[in-house]
């Protein structure tokens, strides 16, 4: 008897969380220098396997996600009892001590009927150290996560949104690989949960609601914090040159900045770098050899098929293709959009 | 994976104070789940660690990287300990590092998708008798590095050797503190390059069957540039004739094939004591950063180069003139007859008008019959005048040595 829903899965995900059980997340594996082995013994969950969390852990969402082989997202943050947030401008929140942020990386396959696929839960706990990044791959029957070192392969097939089906050799990061995007001076640190990229609604238990009011009625932050908020790279009614750095900012903009772990080529394509050439515009490549497909300059405006910067991000070819890790195919939306963005400039 | 713990010998211990009393050793044979158990260990280590990859071939898909501090990775020879990447399926390197006090020593990295091995940003690295190669020989379709520590501080590469890097076998780059010694690098575009780098000893090293030998460069709009203080003696840098295999649009795309050594945009360089010859196109090329750029933190000329005691080999015979402006202008000014060394006397304006400062001026001593040839760019925008400067004996000078590069090789 299969135990675990889809489309439990799907409307908890996606939609709506029950009202959780009165459960408590185990503080003590938050502060240990060995994580446990199992995903379920922190207490995150009220339900592993529709990722129904208990009532301690809340959901959040980005407007801009990172592109990860098209997997769905489940983010979750705890954060310990009467501690507050720091906002910092430009930056991601300055979480307490004891703060975890939680991903799970899933297959929902909403577009087809096959199962949707738990693949990895990757967690971020502030320690008193500093960030510490452990991952949990799913096992096969989807009931617990197993805390992995190395990472995993896990070669699955998925339906797109069009319907059709993908084969992808699906690559769990090792712990070092999540340091590489996650690393700024050495310093680890979350990407996602900055103030301009959260200024939307998501569905909580009690409804619609925008996350950082929904932050600050947890007493986590400010109500009043003046955000340069982030649209939607999606949002197709948003400028073009918007929408495509911040496109860039999320998905190349944590290693491409100074201090990050791409910065020896000074190609920089953080939200705030506004030098022509660190863009990459006429740019010459320093260090691609081959990656640099025989072309000449990173971005050449109006000619998106002389730019190295798409054709790395098209490319397959693990020594060609950007970003080094994370992806094992081609983010075809993401792809259009800076092509495009290139085309007009 | 075997597992031992051994006491370190008592008296290495002032040595390691940062170390824990006992080491651990991890020996690793090769395996199906080789991949894993590797990528466990260096990431499982603790600071004072040896994971040991016993000799044979280690089939690997993904790359290998290291962030803990004063750890060793040792094969049991470069000819024995082989990490084949052949079929790698993700990661844009064969090994990367990213911690301090790292030793690498006794061990092959093959046919990497992209760089063999990259470290960086760290401070103490070592390579020891480690060898990068692509085994198909030269090919646009290799990967750029072989040996790539870049940001780094005191670095040493003695005793290693890089085959068939489609940019630099030997790559260091924006590092400080650096020797590259008793090393090998043949077939690949650059043999042995230093780029945006301070404070380097190259030395002992032979570079043969490369496009070029042993390239002293600088570029602009990266976080370390105007390098300077690079001292590259006792090597042999001859034969370097292999065809240009680099991918366009890199750098290291424009050297022509038969190149010994090429000094681009630094400053404080002193070439002496070295073997070059037999190289097709050209012995010594001092030159000026070509392209444009908006950066202007950036010098793009030479300046204080010292060569001298150099043996000079025949060379200019099968000059490469598809490659670059470098070649065909020396041969147009040449007629033909090709020099021993070139300078191609791009300076700032206002030096060309009212001349360089002594201590910028380039030396050249001491070089038996070498022959020379520099450009007169005034002249050269003039008509009628001949704009090739022959004599050598025109920058003979005394010569200023620069001080060795010294740090603490016992890390």
């Amino acid at each position: 008897m299969k135990i675990f829903s889809k489309p439990l899965l799907l409307f908890f995900a996606a939609v709506l969380y029950f009202v959780p059980i009165d459960a408590s997340v185990n503080a003590k594996f938050l502060a240990s220098d060995t994580p446990p082995t199992y995903l379920s013994e922190f207490g995150f969950f009220q339900d592993m396997q529709n990722q129904i969390p208990v009532s301690t852990v809340h959901p959040y969402s980005l407007a801009n996600p990172l592109f990860s082989d098209y997997t769905d997202k489940l983010r979750f943050v705890y954060v310990p009892k009467d501690q507050k947030l720091t906002y910092h401008q430009d930056k991601v929140f300055q979480f307490p001590v004891g703060s975890t942020l939680i991903k799970t990386f899933v297959y929902l396959n909403t577009h087809g009927d096959m199962e949707a696929q738990l693949l990895e839960t990757r967690l971020l706990i502030n320690t008193s150290a500093g960030w510490k990044a452990i991952s949990y791959v799913w096992n096969e029957n989807q009931t617990d996560a197993k805390h992995s070192v190395a990472g995993a392969t896990i070669p699955t097939t998925f339906i797109n949104e069009l319907g059709a089906s993908v084969e992808v050799r699906y690559r769990a990061p090792n712990q070092n690989q999540c340091k590489e995007c996650h690393q700024v001076n050495k310093v680890m640190t979350p990407i996602g949960p900055k103030a301009r990229n959260m200024d939307i609604n998501i569905q909580y238990s009690n409804g619609d609601m925008n996350q950082l009011f929904y932050w600050a009625a947890q007493g986590w932050i400010e109500s009043n914090l003046a955000i340069n908020s982030m649209q939607s790279y999606a949002n197709e009614s948003m400028d073009i040159d918007e929408r495509a750095r911040a496109y860039l900012d999320i998905n190349c903009g944590h290693c491409h900045i100074p201090g990050g772990s791409a910065d020896t080529t000074g190609l920089y394509l953080n939200l705030t770098e506004d030098t022509k050439e660190h863009i990459g515009i006429f740019k010459k490549p320093v260090a691609a050899g081959r990656a640099s497909g025989n072309l000449k300059y990173s971005i050449v405006p109006g000619e998106p098929n002389e730019s190295i910067l798409l054709y790395r991000m098209k490319s397959l070819d693990p020594g060609i293709m950007m970003p080094e890790s994370g992806r094992a195919l081609a983010d075809k939306k993401g792809v259009s959009l800076i092509s495009d963005w290139i085309d007009q400039l | 994976m075997k597992f031992h713990r051994l006491v370190k010998q008592a008296f290495l211990l002032p040595l390691l104070l940062s170390a824990p009393l006992y080491a651990a050793v991890h020996i690793i044979e090769p395996s199906l789940n080789a991949y894993e158990e590797i990528q466990e260990a260096l990431i499982l280590a603790e600071p004072g660690d040896v994971v040991r990859l016993t000799a044979g071939i280690f089939e690997l898909e993904d790359s290998l990287s290291l962030d803990i501090d004063s750890v060793r990775i040792e094969g049991e020879g470069m000819n024995q300990t082989i990490l084949s990447f052949k079929n790698q399926q993700s990661g844009a390197q064969g090994l990367s590092v990213t911690s301090d006090n790292v030793t690498l020593q006794d061990f092959a990295v093959q046919d990497a998708k992209g760089d063999a091995i990259k470290v960086k940003g760290v401070t103490n690295i070592k390579f020891l008798r480690v060898k990068t190669e692509w085994t198909n020989g030269p090919s646009s379709s290799n990967g750029a590095y072989g040996l790539y520590p870049v940001e780094s501080q005191n670095v040493l590469i003695d005793g290693c050797v890089a085959i068939g890097a489609s940019d630099a076998g030997i790559y260091v780059g924006q590092s400080q503190n650096i020797i590259v010694r008793n090393s090998r690098a043949e077939f690949n575009v650059a043999g042995i390059e230093i780029e945006n780098s301070y404070y380097a000893d190259v030395h002992n090293n032979i570079a043969t069957n490369n496009t070029g030998g042993i390239l002293i460069f600088d570029l602009p709009s990266l976080p370390q540039q105007r390098g300077h203080h690079v001292r590259v003696f006792n090597n042999q840098s001859v034969g370097n004739n292999t065809d240009n295999f680099a991918p366009e649009g890199n750098i290291v795309g424009e050297v022509p094939r038969g190149t010994g050594i090429i000094i681009m945009a630094n400053s404080d360089v002193e070439i002496f004591d070295n073997t070059i010859g037999e190289n097709d196109t050209v012995n010594i090329a001092v030159v000026t950063y070509g392209s444009e750029t908006d950066d202007d933190q950036y010098y793009p000329h030479p300046k204080s180069i010292q060569i001298h005691g150099n043996e000079f080999g025949s060379t200019g015979h099968n000059p490469d003139t598809s490659k670059g402006d470098l070649a065909q202008m020396l041969y147009d000014l040449s007629g033909g007859n090709m020099p021993d060394i070139f300078w191609d006397g791009l300076l700032p304006v206002s030096q060309l008008v009212f001349g360089q400062p002594e201590n910028e001026k380039m030396i050249v001593s001491n070089n038996g019959d070498a022959t020379l040839l520099a450009l007169d760019p005034i002249k050269y925008l003039l008509p009628f005048f001949d704009p090739a400067i022959l004599d050598i004996n025109l920058f003979e000078g005394e010569i200023q040595p620069l001080s060795p590069v010294v740090f603490d090789e016992n890390f």
